[in-house]
């Protein structure tokens, strides 16, 4: 009994300190970034973000990136993954071992490789390609999600009965593709969300490429900007960014725990 | 559960079957027949290709020779999605993001029947696997039992030529298993639609099937009628597996050390206390309720007796006689 009552005590302590330690700077952040430049508090850095055009187009820029990294990462990921469960279970140690590579490679030495790649091959399909960053930076972050993503979708398939449902649907008298699309989709919908977030959040804090490539007009690289000399608006920026991601989050895990789907 | 199958269903033929793995053959020539309207139950051990010839017969593998006729048609080139059988399989097969209904009309999707025909179809299923009440239910809501249930409809749901059971009894509880078994029997009874039934329990079996065929390493060793393949088992393997067997020497009808012939005997053929038997010492005794299974150390070995239960019956260690019932 008295070794439970002091168990609990050092939970509380912990977590107590865990709090403190995550809560404390937050709140200071919040406090930093509601200071006015006179004395006195108010939201002036927070508007600053919503009406400062180059913020909300590097925002755009980024969420555009996001979802098109998030879709590409998925239709790569979820039927390559079902695949190899399915008729290649010998080769899923190569492959988990492929997709930790992008996490081995720095970055940093990436994106070295496609910055020579961009200064000596001048033709026309690489020029178009470096021509935005969407279609620049798209390619890099889809290699950079694909070890996440495929962990999170891999989880979600050894979770659920998946050759026994892809039987169940072809049975009943559904090609493979609508067994996957109608019956093993569904089943793994919060893996395949929570793999989603994941690449919504890589994209929206990735820094070290885009800058690399000279691409500025990102998010997280326009964050960087500012805060060199907006610290306000930066630290404000930074509070909304992680407010998003938290609202992201519990909406991936407001989809995740629904049963129903149609 | 015996039962008369309305003969209205779909002849189904194995014809030389090989599957082979490497150097394993899981089936090795099988050629089994069901006909219109049968419930034949795949009786054998793990490992014996009883599952192999199932999946097979649903699509799910081709085989390595041989051909397999649904209706006279060859079906061994036919995709699963196309082969027009109803499957059940062992557990958690049911979509977990469908409602029971949903689960049900599936298939009708699938065949692109309008919605509300869909609606009527799946509940007139579920009404009769005795789930009306139930359709709205998601499998994480249901029993194992009544998830077998649906399980059951949805097979039944897109009029399956042939139904394919893959020991879907096997994870449920005896009281439940004995339930459904009795339901399953009904329904296919009803619905006169061949079946085959692929098990390793014996008494399901036995108890189930119009016919029994009891598979072994690939080969099968019997195909009859239950009564037939437990009281005149064709071969030791099939007397070994179905039921329990003594192999014992005897001459004039009696239990003889020494006697060259050697008869097969039931547990229930033999008598404890027999004047004319053999002696012998009880090793162990369990009570099974209505009978009492005792196996009885003797001369030509050990003997497993049923013996009606009966306060009087000899107990562990106590010496008494066997022999065989008049």
């Amino acid at each position: 009994m008295g070794a439970q009552v002091r168990g609990r005590r050092w939970r509380v302590v912990v977590l107590g300190l865990a709090a403190v330690y995550f809560v404390v700077p937050l709140l200071s952040s919040l406090e930093f970034s509601l200071r006015k430049p006179g004395g006195g508090y108010g939201v002036a850095n927070y508007l600053a973000i919503a009406t400062d055009p180059v913020l909300l187009e590097a925002l755009t820029v980024s969420l555009e990136i996001a979802v098109i990294t998030a879709v590409l990462v998925l239709v790569l990921v979820v039927p390559t993954a079902v695949w190899v469960r399915l008729r290649l279970p010998s080769v899923a140690g190569l492959l988990e071992t492929a997709t930790i590579l992008p996490i081995v490679v720095p970055p940093v030495v990436m994106a070295a490789g496609i910055a020579f790649v961009q200064a000596n091959l001048n033709t026309p399909l690489f020029n178009a390609l470096f021509s935005s960053p969407i279609s620049a930076l798209t390619p890099f972050y889809v290699v950079l999600a694909v070890p996440f993503a495929y962990r999170a979708v891999d989880n979600g398939l050894a979770a659920v009965p998946l050759r026994t449902l892809v039987e169940a649907a072809r049975n009943l008298g559904a090609g493979l593709p609508t067994a996957l699309l109608r019956v093993v989709l569904p089943a793994i919908r919060s893996a395949v969300l929570g793999s989603a977030f994941l690449t919504l959040a890589l994209v929206l804090g990735e820094v070290v490429i885009a800058r690399i490539l000279l691409y500025t007009n990102t998010f997280p690289v326009a964050v960087v900007v500012v805060g060199q000399s907006q610290a306000g608006v930066s630290v404000a920026l930074t509070l909304a960014s992680l407010v998003l991601t938290w609202l992201l989050l519990l909406l991936v895990s407001f989809a995740g725990g629904r049963r129903r789907v149609s | 559960m015996t039962g008369t199958a309305v003969q209205s269903g779909t002849a189904v033929e194995f014809r030389g079957i090989r599957r082979s793995f490497g150097a394993t053959h899981a089936l090795d020539g099988l050629d089994l027949q069901l006909k219109p309207g049968e419930l034949l139950a795949l009786l054998g051990p793990s490992g014996c290709g009883k599952t192999t010839a199932l999946r097979l017969l649903a699509g799910f593998d081709s085989p390595t020779a041989g051909e397999i006729l649904i209706g006279g048609k060859d079906v061994t080139g036919v995709p699963a999605a196309k082969r027009d059988t109803g499957m059940v399989f062992q557990a958690y097969s049911l979509f977990p993001t469908m409602t029971a209904a949903e689960n049900v009309a599936f298939g009708l999707r699938m065949r692109k029947v309008g919605a509300a025909e869909r609606a009527r179809r799946a509940a007139e299923l579920l009404e009769l696997v005795g789930l009306g009440a139930r359709g709205a239910a998601y499998p994480h809501q249901l029993s194992g039992g009544q998830q077998q249930r649906v399980a059951l409809a949805r097979a039944l749901a897109v009029q399956p030529s042939v139904l394919l059971l893959d020991e879907p009894l096997s994870a449920l509880d005896a009281r439940v298993r004995v339930q459904l078994r009795d339901e399953i029997r009904r329904v296919q009874l009803a619905e006169g639609i061949t079946t085959l039934f692929v098990t390793h329990d014996q008494s399901e079996a036995l108890a189930v099937a119009d016919r029994v065929a009891v598979l072994n390493a690939g080969r099968l060793e019997q195909v009859d009628v239950p009564q037939i393949v437990y009281a005149h088992p064709a071969t030791p393997f099939v007397a070994e597996f179905v039921g329990v067997m003594n192999t014992v020497p005897v001459a004039d009808g009696r239990i003889t050390p020494g006697a060259a012939e050697q008869a097969q005997i039931r547990p229930e053929a033999l008598r404890i206390g027999a004047q004319e038997g053999i002696s012998g010492t009880v090793l162990t005794s369990t009570f099974l309720g209505a009978v009492t299974r005792l196996v009885v150390t003797t001369e030509v070995g050990e003997l497993t007796v049923d013996a009606v239960s009966h306060p009087n019956l000899p107990g562990i260690g106590d010496t008494t006689t066997v022999g065989v019932a008049a």
